[in-house]
């Protein structure tokens, strides 16, 4: 094409600095990312509930198969609700990438010009509102129907919020790395059940510690340290698992 | 597979806009994909990528992407390895590939908001009036779900044309469409060119691309 034919369509069509559209920052863009993962949720509604159905059921049937005697139920309450939260919110992480990957949206945020890591910390947020907070605020009904004193219910929510942060962090480097694996439910559990761990067990003594009406104070602080770890570390290897994968 | 650069003078390139292939070797297991691709592509021209199903089409443009790393070569952008600064180069940069990246829960007006609202601020009218152009308004507001491979393919091109960015890679970008949504791509190439970008495109058949910065690569199964 000559110059002149160029510079021609150039006035005609406007030139990229003509039509430049104004970036959105990457603050703007991961709140969009977060906000559409909710919308589609909201219109998949069966597999919202899911994780919650799950928690319910569980906790539901401990005090049928162990005995309806409440001191009893109440030792093992901590126990039982958290390792009922702990596979809760594994249920869904293995969707967490799944659909974005074969659609084609994960190549979309990693060719963004936006930073990857920040929009995978969207969306792991959104897994967390959608999985791990409803779970903190169900977890006190749970608790009850376990015999847990209704002063203990600050200290399971604000120790089931913390803990399910720090668990949808690490679900999503799981989920990001196994990635290409097909039918990956039993490898996602099998790395993130170990990194999980800690949370289990702060997150059970808190839990503990609040239904014996103890300060539950250092154990809740730990859950903090570990969620804080994950939403510094957690964002970076997720996007260079998806990375990886999407090569 | 090498494609002799276009003359140009040296004091230009610093402020041209360039995508430069050098001697890219790709393999994925014990295929060999890419072997020694080169090229250069300046603003105002297209590249047409050609070959048989597995030569490596797909591959090169997403090596082009930075999606994928070659075993040895680099991918120039303005002179720079892409590398260097890889979120700048993806700012510069709209890719399609095969699938189209839509939500079949969500309309084409929604897809397109979140899709395309996720790199630039956008209006509800330029996503109805790219709608409009591409022939897609009066499915706009129907879930992907409902909707054809064809209409899902315009309502991609209509996120491309929102798409203010020096340089398109294309895979397969008249897949499922009518003869009229092949002269559409055509068209909106050629727009693209004309406003000084430059495209590469993985296009099996006759490109309707009337410009004479039209250029191909054949790429040779191993």
């Amino acid at each position: 094409m000559s110059d002149s034919i160029a510079q021609a369509a150039t006035a005609v069509n406007g030139s990229f600095s003509d039509r430049a559209r104004t970036p959105r920052s990457g603050l703007t863009a991961a709140t969009l990312a977060l906000t559409r993962d909710l919308r589609l949720a909201f219109r998949k509604r069966g597999q919202l509930i899911q994780p919650l159905v799950f928690f319910a059921i569980v906790t539901t049937l401990f005090p049928l198969a162990i005995s309806p005697e409440l001191s009893r139920l109440r030792d093992v309450a901590p126990g039982v609700l958290w390792v009922a939260a702990l596979l809760s919110s594994q249920l869904a992480l293995e969707f967490l990438f799944r659909d974005d990957a074969q659609d084609g949206t994960l190549e979309q945020y990693a060719l963004s010009g936006q930073s990857l890591s920040g929009l995978l910390f969207a969306k792991t947020s959104a897994h967390w509102l959608l999985t791990g907070l409803p779970l903190a605020l169900m977890a006190p009904l749970a608790g009850l129907s376990l015999g847990v004193p209704v002063g203990a219910v600050p200290g399971i929510v604000a120790s089931v919020a913390v803990g399910s942060v720090a668990l949808s962090l690490i679900g999503s480097m799981g989920a990001a790395l196994t990635l290409g694996v097909k039918r990956s439910g039993a490898l996602l559990s099998l790395l993130t059940l170990p990194l999980a761990m800690p949370v289990l067990i702060f997150g059970a003594r808190a839990t503990e510690l609040a239904i014996k009406g103890e300060s539950y104070g250092a154990p809740l602080e730990l859950l903090g340290a570990v969620a804080v770890l994950g939403i510094t570390l957690a964002p970076l290897a997720t996007a260079a698992a998806v990375r990886v994968n999407l090569e | 597979m090498v494609i002799p650069a276009n003359p140009s003078p040296p004091e230009l390139r610093s402020t041209q806009k360039v995508l430069e292939a050098q001697n890219l070797h790709l393999w994925r297991g014990d295929r060999h994909v890419l072997q020694g691709v080169s090229f250069r592509v300046s603003r105002g021209e297209c590249l047409q990528i050609t070959g048989s199903n597995g030569a490596g089409k797909t591959s090169l443009l997403r090596t082009l992407s930075g999606l994928m790393h070659p075993e040895e070569g680099q991918v120039l952008w303005n002179n720079h390895n892409i590398r260097e600064d890889l979120q700048g180069f993806h700012a510069d940069l709209a890719y399609i590939g095969h699938e189209p990246p839509l939500k079949i829960d969500l309309t084409a007006k929604e897809n397109l908001h979140y899709w395309i609202g996720t790199r630039w601020a956008l209006k509800p009218s330029d996503i109805t009036e790219s709608l409009e152009r591409v022939g897609a308004s009066t499915w706009s507001e129907r879930p992907i779900r409902t909707l054809s491979a064809g209409q899902k393919r315009r309502v991609a091109l209509a996120g491309l044309a929102l798409m203010t960015v020096p340089v398109w890679l294309l895979d397969e970008p008249t897949t499922n469409l009518d003869r009229e949504g092949q002269s559409l791509v055509g068209t909106l190439i050629e727009e693209h060119l004309e406003r000084g970008g430059l495209a590469v495109a993985a296009i099996h058949h006759e490109l309707s691309v009337r410009t004479t910065a039209l250029r191909r690569l054949e790429l040779a199964r191993e």
